[in-house]
């Protein structure tokens, strides 16, 4: 898929997220809206997995660490086929298997996720597997930049590089902001690159909403160190009104907002086109 | 360990002396991942405390250290369990079950994962070092985590049928063990089974219903009781979940006391366990919970701490007696 489709799909993901989120009545829609391109492209792209190789032992390993944006996860995977769309309408419900947090009943799913700083130990876990069995898969994860502050974090980012495990990916996004408000204001973490680097990691830092920088930043090995990515995103992405805004951290849309919203998404995709002929 | 009695008894019964079952542990662990490359240790600074050193550098390529991180411990046992390896993370019980209590809920129970955790030198173990390095809440927190068997195995017979279970489990598995040398209790033929207790002596009148390290105790007090014309039933509950509800039901119906002796607080134990198992089915035999009492534990070494609680052949005896009215 090239740079202008993933760009194309992402209107309607961020439509189809915005949606589910609505019908849920819960979600985490500010966080999903600024991980969603890098979700895209993950699973579009980057990621060697597909609906057919969920099982192979060789296939890539994705781990969502901030598993509260599992709405944009939901939205990708589905749109991906891993299973029906029909199935989001049951997010949250009575009895569903679709949890506000990533859980392996479904299909795809690595690892039940939710508590913040897990995700990281268990990808170098995962990437430790792959190196005893000389295997060639990748190992990826999603950190947000509030959830830094969790120490088991550095527990992993010093074992990690120790390891030298360029097999693992771990992607930031920085959106800058928490529940309580600016991350630098609740617990201030930058210069994240610094720290990273000081751990021994590889570190790339890029607009996380550029399909082509992400890539690039993604792809290109990194012998010998682990690579972390800050993604530099906005939270609440392409929508006017929740950009930037902390209280869409979990806020759900009301009809009016839902509707509004969409609107803006569609007119921006209209947009997107026309300028790209 | 034992006052000069409790020695005399243990003679008396035949008791051959083991060794500790955490060394027990290490080297049925070797033994297994020579033969299954699949198998990994993960230790946190704790392949010394967890006599694993032997194994390290027997098979270097299967043991990942990750430091003093017990949280980045459990995450990469995790991990490595997902991807296909049979891993065990080893550390000690306080730090295992308590700092990391997170990611043993999230990452290997919720998320099921064949991993196994072992809790080395658990319960008060280390003695005189203090609270910080007991583990007397760790089989209450994990009773109530959903998706994990426990074993807390007495005897060096016990302890290598344990490893070998949770070598073979798809599910998670956490193992208890304590670091004194221990006596052989297990009768030769005895079988291990996940889920049923072993019974070690057959009684009617009182029935110990103990586990891990305090199991040897309720042996020689069961011994020292059927001198005093008293028979005393002893059941080594290895496996705190899933309970063997049937052998803590037949002591209930047919024993007129039942004594549990754990090396835990009393709260959220295996004593408890026992109670409301009986009282869910309408028995209400005599009953006691010996173990630790939930107030600052005093200072000592194993031994003396197990006397001052009443887990000897002594204090155990005098239970019986209280609760039968002799």
């Amino acid at each position: 898929m090239t740079d202008r489709d993933l760009a194309l799909k992402s209107f309607a993901l961020r439509r189809r997220m915005l949606r589910l989120i609505h019908e849920a009545g819960a979600g985490h829609t500010g966080g999903g809206l600024s991980c969603l391109d890098v979700l895209n492209l993950l699973y579009n792209r980057v990621l060697k997995i597909s609906p057919e190789t969920v099982d192979s032992p060789t296939r890539d390993r994705y781990v969502q660490s901030k598993g509260h944006c599992v709405e944009a996860l939901y939205a990708v995977m589905a749109d991906r086929g891993y299973f029906p769309d029909a199935d989001l309408s049951s997010v949250c419900h009575y009895k569903s298997y679709y949890v506000g947090h990533p859980t392996r009943k479904i299909r795809g799913m690595e690892m039940n996720t939710g508590a913040l700083g897990h995700g990281l130990p268990i990808c170098l876990g995962m990437a430790l597997a792959a190196k005893m069995d000389a295997a060639s898969y990748r190992v990826f994860t999603l950190l947000g930049d509030g959830e830094l502050a969790e120490g088991s974090n550095w527990e992993a980012a010093m074992a990690a590089a120790h390891y030298g495990l360029d097999n693992l990916v771990a992607i930031l996004d920085h959106n800058t902001l928490q529940i309580t408000g600016h991350t630098r204001d609740v617990m201030s973490n930058e210069p994240l690159d610094e720290k990273w680097r000081a751990f021994g990691w590889e570190v790339r830092s890029v607009d996380g909403h550029d399909y082509a920088a992400l890539s690039a930043a993604l792809t290109t090995p990194h012998p010998g160190k682990p690579l972390f990515v800050i993604a530099n995103t906005v939270k609440g992405k392409g929508v006017s009104f929740m950009e930037n805004v902390a209280k869409w951290h979990h806020g759900v849309p009301s009809d009016t907002e839902l509707v509004q919203a969409l609107a803006e998404l569609e007119a921006a995709e209209r947009r997107f086109q026309e300028a790209a002929g | 360990m034992f006052t000069p009695a409790a020695r005399l008894m243990a003679d008396k019964l035949g008791l051959k002396k083991g060794r500790a079952n955490l060394e027990e542990f290490a080297d049925t662990l070797q033994a297994l991942a020579t033969e299954d490359r699949n198998i990994v240790a993960v230790t946190s600074d704790s392949r010394g405390s967890g006599k694993l050193a032997p194994y390290g550098k027997a098979l270097p390529k299967q043991i990942v250290e990750v430091g003093i991180a017990e949280q980045n411990l459990v995450g990469i046992t995790a991990g490595l369990a997902a991807c296909g390896k049979k891993s065990f993370g080893v550390s000690p019980s306080c730090f295992l079950t308590a700092r990391s209590l997170e990611q043993i809920k999230n990452d290997v129970c919720y998320s099921n994962v064949p991993a196994v955790l072992v809790g080395i030198s658990s319960g008060v173990s280390y003695g005189a070092l203090g609270s910080t390095h007991h583990s007397l809440h760790d089989l209450a927190v994990l009773r109530a985590i959903n998706n994990v068997t426990i074993l807390v195995p007495a005897d060096n017979f016990e302890t290598r049928e344990a490893v070998r279970y949770a070598a073979r489990a798809t599910r998670p598995v956490f193992l208890r063990f304590g670091k004194a040398a221990m006596l052989d209790l297990a009768p030769a033929g005895a079988s291990f089974e996940p889920g049923k207790a072993l019974m070690l002596r057959p009684g009617r009148d009182v029935a110990f219903i103990a586990n891990g390290e305090t199991v040897v105790h309720a042996l020689l007090a069961s011994a020292l009781l059927a001198e005093k014309g008293i028979s005393a039933r002893v059941l080594s509950l290895h496996t705190v979940k899933p309970l063997d509800v049937a052998a803590v039901l037949a002591a209930g119906r047919e024993c007129r006391a039942v004594v549990t002796v754990e090396e835990h607080m009393v709260a959220g134990g295996v004593g408890e366990a026992v109670a409301s198992t009986l009282l869910r089915e309408g028995l209400s035999p005599k009953f006691e919970m010996v173990g630790f009492p939930d107030e600052d534990t005093v200072t000592g070494a194993q031994a003396d701490l197990f006397r001052h609680y009443g887990i000897s052949m002594e204090g155990l005896v005098a239970t019986a007696l209280r609760l039968l009215g002799r």
